[in-house]
Formats: structure tokens, sequence, C-alpha cells
């Protein structure tokens, strides 16, 4: 019983972290094509899930939904690097910070204004509910099993975009030496904004995923925000496997301390003092974690020569 | 001459006497109209603001302001409407963080304060105060009457809530009354909106029913993945996450469950009656629990200012104390604490005929509920 | 005299000058401001200190900020239940001797949080603070002692020696000399050997290294430092809100922090004050006018970063002195 038990919460620890990687991801390539920090990236989230959500209702298909959301996401993400973005490549981090900080207010505000001020209903697809059986006699959602499935689909597409294609060897070439590229002649404005677009595609996505299980609603971009920051620092920022595996170490270790650390502190301390100084010490776990591994690998993981 | 004068005269001074009858009142409302917790707060203001219409006193001036749930902002705009705009009661906040920020400073400063949402225990006990009016209820009540009512069918519970006072409260007042055993209790982070986890440990603890505490977006993602998860356990819940407010983004995965509330929409009362109908036609939405105590708590200083004058402190307190207005929620008095006595009751989620999900009444776990605190209060 | 002196000068007399008035006309909900200003740009120039001259971006201060407010507000809520702190130690409402200890205790806390994060450059940096902020604020959320999400409401103002700290101008006038103190203080070590090897650091940190002054040594001795002036800022936010909770620990805040910096001009001895009175006043002002209030503080935020490169003082004074 209790291995099942394992099985499914890796399964889940495996899930949350691959959805975390369609956020990362996006934050990742722009952090490394275009060395900006966009903290609006949570709020291109928040755009996907409402998109998704209006969309679903009004036509009653979630697919339809999806398309929106990937849409919608997208289409701000462009329009945003057109109006504001694109005018901070040049800058420090700080202005990016402040700017982006801006855009959280307007984007949030904004969203409320078009949606009003109460949560969204969106649900799994008919085809995604129920669940499939596990070895060991437990068993897991069908739906998280897809948002798995999704998030190595992306992976590995992101892979092949990037060492496959031309527009993958211009990012390549973007993240190493952008004057040169645009010295041989590459339009480096467009090449931008196909990038933030393309990431703010993937966050859209990953809102709209992630919104059939959670509450739509605004300001639900930011704790997932912060979580892709953890990931992309531990992973080394601009690596797209960097962000992959830090991804699948921040869901893991997030689920399992939520899981494991109340027992394991029952064996040495009263059970009610347990649960609570457990669940303390999970919430602080993740952070713990990144605080080692930068203290022994400054530049994360799988850093990005720069 | 002297009978123009005399007339003049008798025209001032019954000028002045219907001034004096009718003297401006100014309330200050606190409440949060930014951000993901809007939605509760413009639930109250709307009640509010349409109670005070309704009533047709024009002598009453509102100064409404958000707070974005920040406590140090609440601080902020409490002392602007005590010093700046020089309100002679407040109302409005929603969060217990907030209200505890701001409710010991104002009502330290002789401004009488009334809560139409949130009581934490910090003041309702040794704390309690003369100027500190909860017309809601206490924090730890509804969990109480869920535990009350959980001992009708369940011995072995599974029972969650966030690592803070709040959900610390709701699972000890829970306990409070529930007599059977426990298969498990869990503390969820502030802000999780993911719960796979928790889920599977209630699938493996082989609890009979599960009791959780998950405001705003934690309690809607909760359900959901709780009713996606196939797991039937039977859910019981506070009515916040099963309040109208919520109840739509949760959908169908909410039908069935049994919550504990103080109110509802079907409550059979005259001015329950009349405040749903007025809510509805102003507003084009059902109301929410939020707004019913809102709806209330406007009432109630009403009532208390065709009695006295607001600027006398003691008769006013006195007025409010003797709670004589017509409450939505049936019988309503306060305690020795100023907290409320109240019916609470159990509803279950049902789905309407126009496909409108909202609560429906199917027990009283309680009746005349005073709170587990008032005897530590020494008024 | 240069023309950004007089513009600090100006600045210094406005915070003064307004809830002077304020008090005359006997309107002290404007003192009250004014001391948030004041508070809040203290807090920003401990920021200023690492950010400004060590080139430090920080998106932790929150932390040593509400840690600050922690020691304030745990220390006064012993003395109001006349519990001595720990080991015998007697509580105090000594607001002199609680600033010193929430010096302390930033100072002590940002000494492993330096040493750690200051291994790490660039974007790292950044989120290796925020990393730590996060760990201490999810501590404060749980840990139930000290009224973990509720916080600590403290039921008076501490106490300082000969003055009502309870009114509104005395208090005001305590934390404005405090902010003009430590501006004082950021002036001087500014123009120290230690100030110029800390700029030396920032710009280039190898050259540094080759006159044998070891940057990091340099680095971490401004981030205590700017910690400790946060933390400080911290204990006066605590006794101005009587309220202390974790909301003071979040991310927003360390955001919020920056944006001052940025508002008023980075690099500048007064950018944080201009940037607290700019970023109080719209909150404000706006708060008053509509809900829709943070949508309109982002674009104006938007258009200031994007239009006014440098800040309040840099529209008002031109080219900055350094970055």
């Amino acid at each position: 019983m209790f291995t099942a038990l394992l099985i499914e919460q890796l399964l889940n620890g495996l899930q949350l972290g691959l959805m975390l990687f369609l956020m990362a991801a996006g934050l990742t390539l722009i952090f490394g094509v275009m060395g900006l920090i966009n903290l609006a990236h949570g709020s291109l989230y928040m755009i996907g899930a409402f998109a998704c959500a209006t969309v679903a209702a009004a036509t009653g298909s979630f697919w339809i939904g999806l398309i929106a959301s990937l849409t919608a996401a997208a289409g701000v993400g462009a329009i945003i690097e057109v109006a504001v973005i694109r005018r901070l490549y040049d800058r420090d981090h700080l202005d990016q910070v402040l700017a982006t900080f801006a855009l959280i207010l307007i984007l949030s505000e904004g969203s409320r204004w078009l949606f009003g001020s109460f949560p969204l209903y969106l649900d799994i697809p008919p085809v995604l509910q129920g669940a499939v059986p596990l070895p060991g006699g437990g068993q897991y959602q069908l739906y998280r099993l897809a948002i798995i499935g999704v998030g190595i689909a992306v992976a590995a597409g992101l892979y092949m975009l990037i060492s496959k294609t031309r527009l993958g060897m211009r990012i390549r070439a973007g993240e190493s030496d952008r004057e040169m590229i645009g010295a041989l002649g590459v339009d480096i404005g467009t090449l931008y904004t196909v990038v933030f677009a393309l990431g703010a595609a993937l966050a859209g996505l990953a809102g709209a995923l992630v919104g059939a299980l959670q509450s739509v609603q605004v300001g639900m971009g930011e704790p997932v925000l912060i979580l892709a920051f953890v990931v992309i620092v531990i992973g080394g920022i601009g690596s797209i496997k960097g962000a992959l595996v830090g991804a699948v170490i921040v869901g893991v270790v997030d689920t399992m301390g939520r899981f494991l650390l109340p027992s394991l502190l029952a064996l040495t301390m009263p059970a009610s003092q347990a649960t609570t100084i457990g669940a303390a010490l999970a919430s602080m776990l993740i952070y713990v974690v990144m605080a080692l591994i930068l203290a022994f690998r400054p530049s994360g993981l799988f850093a990005a020569q720069s | 001459m002297n009978r123009i004068l005399a007339a003049s005269l008798l025209g001032l001074s019954l000028a002045t006497s219907s001034l004096a009858h009718a003297e401006p009142v100014k309330i200050g409302v606190i409440t949060t109209l930014s951000g993901g917790g809007a939605g509760l707060g413009i639930d109250m203001r709307d009640a509010f603001t349409l109670a005070i219409k309704q009533s047709g006193n024009k002598d009453v001036e509102l100064v409404i302001e958000d707070d974005a749930q920040k406590p140090e902002l609440a601080v902020q705009i409490a002392e602007k409407m005590i010093q700046g705009d020089k309100v002679d009661l407040m109302t409005g906040i929603i969060w217990s963080n907030l209200a505890m920020a701001v409710v010991p400073n104002t009502v330290a400063q002789d401004v009488i304060y009334l809560s139409p949402n949130a009581g934490p225990s910090a003041l309702a006990g040794a704390n309690c105060n003369p100027n500190y009016f909860n017309v809601a209820y206490q924090n730890d009540n509804f969990h109480e009457a869920m535990g009350q009512y959980a001992n009708k069918d369940y011995k072995n519970a599974f029972i969650l809530a966030p690592n803070y006072p709040a959900g610390k409260d709701a699972l000890t007042g829970f306990k409070r009354y529930y007599k059977g055993a426990l298969s498990g209790e869990i503390y969820t982070q502030v802000g999780q909106t993911d719960y796979a986890a928790e889920i599977a440990q209630i699938r493996a603890s082989g609890a009979d029913s599960v009791y959780f505490f998950l405001p705003g977006g934690m309690g809607i993602a909760f359900m959901k993945q709780y009713a996606q998860s196939g797991v039937n356990i039977p859910v019981m819940g506070p009515g916040f996450s099963f309040s109208q407010d919520v109840l739509p983004a949760i959908g169908d995965a909410a039908l069935g469950v049994k919550n504990s509330a103080t109110w509802s929409k079907d409550l059979d009362n005259e001015a329950n009656k009349q405040f749903v109908e007025a809510f509805k036609a102003e507003y084009k939405r059902l109301p929410s629990i939020y707004a019913a105590q809102s709806w209330d708590t406007a009432n109630l200083i009403l009532a208390a200012l065709s009695k006295a004058s607001v600027k006398d402190k003691d008769a006013f307190r006195t007025a409010l104390k003797a709670a004589d207005f017509k409450s939505v929620r049936g019988e309503f008095a306060f305690n020795n604490n100023n907290h409320p006595i109240q019916n609470i009751y159990v509803r279950e989620v049902v789905k309407e005929a126009d496909g409108v999900l909202t609560n429906k009444i199917i027990a009283t776990a309680f009746e005349d509920h005073k709170d587990a605190y008032a005897e530590k209060c020494s008024m | 005299m240069n023309r950004e002196t007089t513009i600090n000068l100006l600045l210094a007399a406005l915070l003064l000058g307004a809830p002077l008035l304020a008090t005359a006309i006997g309107e002290p909900f404007y003192v009250t401001l004014a001391t948030r200003v004041a508070v809040l740009a203290l807090a920003a120039v401990g920021l200023n200190f690492a950010l400004g001259l060590g080139g430090l971006l920080s998106f932790g201060h929150a932390a040593f900020f509400g840690l600050g407010g922690y020691v304030a507000g745990i220390i006064a809520t012993h003395a109001f239940n006349a519990e001595p702190l720990f080991a015998g130690i007697p509580a105090t409402t000594s607001m002199p001797l609680i600033w010193v200890t929430a010096i302390v205790v930033a100072g002590i806390a940002a000494l492993p949080i330096g040493a750690i994060s200051l291994r790490t450059t660039g974007v790292y940096f950044i989120m290796i603070t925020l990393a730590f902020a996060q760990m201490i604020y999810y501590f404060a959320i749980s840990w139930p002692a000290y009224g973990g999400e509720d916080g600590l409401s403290m039921s008076m103002r501490n106490a300082f020696p000969g003055v009502n700290t309870a009114k509104p101008l005395p208090y005001f006038l305590i934390c404005y000399a405090a902010l003009i103190a430590t501006l004082l203080f950021f002036r001087v070590v500014e123009g120290s050997r230690f100030g110029s090897a800390l700029q030396a650091a920032r710009q280039n940190g190898t050259r540094l290294a080759a006159v044998g002054i070891a940057p990091f040594n340099i680095r971490l001795v401004a981030f205590v430092v700017s910690a400790m002036i946060t933390g400080f800022a911290g204990a006066l936010y605590a006794d101005l809100n009587r309220f202390v909770g974790p909301s003071m620990l979040s991310w927003h805040m360390s955001g919020e922090l920056m944006v001052l910096i940025i508002l008023g001009g980075k690099g500048r001895l007064f950018g944080p004050v201009a940037g607290a009175m700019i970023f109080v006043f719209l909150e404000y002002v706006l708060g008053g006018i509509t809900e829709r209030w943070q949508f309109f503080l982002g674009l104006i935020l938007l258009g200031i970063v994007l239009f006014a490169r440098g800040g309040l003082l840099g529209l008002l004074s031109g080219k900055p002195r350094h970055v």
C-alpha cells in the first residue's frame, strides 16, 4: 500500500514539475536570448487560463479553449513585446524588474476589468476524465498523465526547434552574439518578438492546462512565477535542459516534502506538533534546496556559457 | 414685527431640532476591491450600499476605500478615516489578518468598529472591547457546527487546513465538537494550488469523511481536484467554500457537499426574502454570505441610529448591543463579548431548475450558538 | 552647490515642512502619511547602499525589513505581557534599545545570506536573495508563536525618552531624524575609502583584486550594512503601524523597495526619498479616486521607467554622478 502511494506521489511530483517546466521554458528562453527578466510571465499564464475558461464556457469545448489560450497569450505577449519589452533589452535588470512589475499591476487589474472579480469555471475535457491503474494497486488520474505527456512533448519539441530548425539556429546565434546575427542580416526585432510570443504561448498553455485543475482567478500567476524562477535558477538560466531538470527537482522535492516531512518528524516529536512544523519546513524546502545548489554551483546545474 | 421675529425664531428652532435629529453620520468602509480576493469585498460593499440606499436615510455618508488585501495599507486607510475624514463608525474588513492589524488600534481610539466578516479568536476573549461588534461570526463557529453535525454519520474523519492561525483555529473548532477518531490531520501550504499529494493521502487513509477549510482559490482548487480524482469519501466544509461567489467556479464537483453556515438564500424569514430579491434586482446575481452579513451590519447600524445619536458613544453602543433589527439570519442577539448568538445550519449544494448551483438548508447544527471565548471576556 | 544638492535640500525641506503645515491646519493624517514616506525612504536608502553604491541587486530586502519589524513587535509584545524575552532577559519598550536589537538581528541574518549569495552574480544574485526572503516569509506565516499570518498587533507605540510617540508629529520627527542621519552616514561612506573601494568593486572587481583588496569582503560588508539600515526602518515601520505581519516579508515588499529607488533615480543620494514621496502620493491619491487604482499605478510606473530614465531626480537635475 505504501509503495503504491509512493509511486503516486512521485508521479504527482513529476506532474507538478512538468507543469512548471512549461512556465520555466518560456522564461529561460526569453532570458537566454534577450537577457530579460520578465516578472510578467505569470500574467501571461493567467491570461491563458482566462482565455481558455471564457472560450470553453462559450463554445462548450475545452479544446477550442486551449487554442484560444495559446492565441491570446501569444497575442498579448507579442503586443507587450512591441509596445514595452523591446525598449528594455539594453536596460539593466533593475529597470526590467520595475517595468515588468508595472505590467503585472496593469495585466492583473485589466483582466479583472474584463472578466469580473469572481473566479471562473473550467473543467477537464470528458475524454481525459477518469483514472488509470498503477502497478501496486494504486491509480492515477488520466488528465495529470496527459499534463506529463504535454510537458515531455514540449521539451522534445523545443529541443528539435532549437537544434534542427533555422529559427532555432537564429535563437542560438542570438544567445551567443547579438551584434553578429544583426550584422548577418537577420531581422533581430522580429526574432525577439517571435521568441517572446513563443514563451508567452507556453505560459498560456500551462495556465489553460492548470486552470482546469485550479481556480481561474486574478493573481493565480504569482505563486507559479516565483516557482518558475526557482526552477530556471537551479537549472541554469538560458538552458532548456536545465529548466527541465530544475522543474522536475522542484516538483518532486516539493511534493515529497509535503508528503514525507510531517511523518518523518512524527518519529521524534508529538504528532500535533509534527504536522504544523513539518508543513512549515515543507514550504521552505525548495528554497533551501535552491540556496544549497547555488552555494555550490553559483550558475546553476546546466549554466549556459556566458 | 415681534410676531415675525417669534415666527422666524420658531422656524429656526424647528430647523435646528430637525437638524439635531438628522445629524449626518459618516461610516468608513475598508474592504478588498482589487486583486484576487476582490469578489468578497465587492459583495460586501454592494450589499452595504444597497441597504443604506433602500433605507432612504439621506444622512448616512459612506467613505469607501480599497485595502488591496494588504494589512499595512488597511492600517493607513484606517488612520486616514479616523484622523482625516473623522468617521463615526468603521466596518468592511473581510480578512482576519487585516482585522487584527486594524481593529485593536481603531477601538483604542474610541471609534466603534463593526465586523461584517472575520472574527479572530484574539478579539473575542480576554481582549474583547466595548467598541468592537462582530456582526458575522467568531472564526471557529462554522467549523464547530460541522464537527457537531459529523457526529451523526461519521467516526473516522480526515481533516485539513492551511498552516496559519485561521487554519489551526478551524481544525480546533471542528475537533471541539467532533467526537469520532481522526484518520489524518494535514496542514497545507498557504496559497497552495495543487492538492494531488494530499488527496492521495486521503485515499490511502481509510477515512470515512473529509473536512477541509481552504478559503478562496485554495478551496476551489481542492474541490475540483478532489472530484476529478475519483475518491468518493464524502466531503464537508465550511460555508465559505460553497458560497455563491465560488460555486460557479467549482461547478458540479460541489453538488451534494454538506457545509455549515449561519445564512442561506432559502432561509425562511421575511427580511431574508426582501434582501435576496432586492440584491438580485439591483445586481443581477445571487448574494453570497458576505453580502448577507454586510446587509445585516448596515441594518444594525440604521436601527441603532434611529434610537441614539452616534455622537453619544455610550447610548449608541447600548443601541447597537440591543441588536433591534430584522436580521436575514432570523434570531440574532449579541453575547457579552459583542459576538453573535445565532443558529448555525447545515446546507447542501443543489442545482436549481435553471441550472444555477446554490445551497439548501437540510439541518440545524446549533440553536442560539455562542462562541467558546465569551467566558474569558470580562464585559 | 550644484543643482542636485539644491533639489535634495528642497526635498528634505518639503518632507519636513508638509507635516508641520498639516499639524498647524489640523490635518494630522498627512503627518502619518509623511511618516510613512520617511520610513519607506529609509528602508530604500538601506537597499540603495547595496544597490546604488555596490551594484548588488538584492530582491530580498523585505527579509531584513520584516525582521526589523518583528524584532520591534516581539519585544513590545513581551514587554506588554511582562514576560522576559528568553534566558531571563527582560523585554523593553525603549525605542533606542529596540532599534539596536533590530539592527543587530538584521545584520546577523545578512551575514550568512550575504556570504552565500555573493558567491553568485547577476540574475542568480537577484534570485538567491529572493529565495532567502521567501524562506523567512514562509517561516513567519507558518510559525504559530508570534501570530503567523495574522501578524502581531502592538497595543501602543514603544517609548522614546522625553517624547510622546503616540502623537503623529513627534513620531514623524523621530523617523525624519533617523532618515536624515542615515543619509548623512550614506554620504560620508560614499566619500570614504571604503565607499571608493565598493564603487570600484562594482565597476571592475578584477582590477580591485589586483591592488590587493578582496571585492568579496567589501561587498559583504556593504550587504550587511545595507540590511542593518533596512532592518532599522522595519522597526520604525512596525511602530508606525503598531502592527507587524508577514506581508512586510513578502516579495512584493522587496519589489516595492526597488521601485522606490528607480522612481526617485538610482545611484542618487536622495533617490529613495523622492521615490517614496511619489509612490506614497500616487497610492494615496489614486486609491481615493478609483478602485482600479492599481491599473493606473502600473501605467504611471511603466511610463516613468520607459520615458523618464533616471527617475524623478534624473528629470530634475540632469546627468547622474555615477551609473
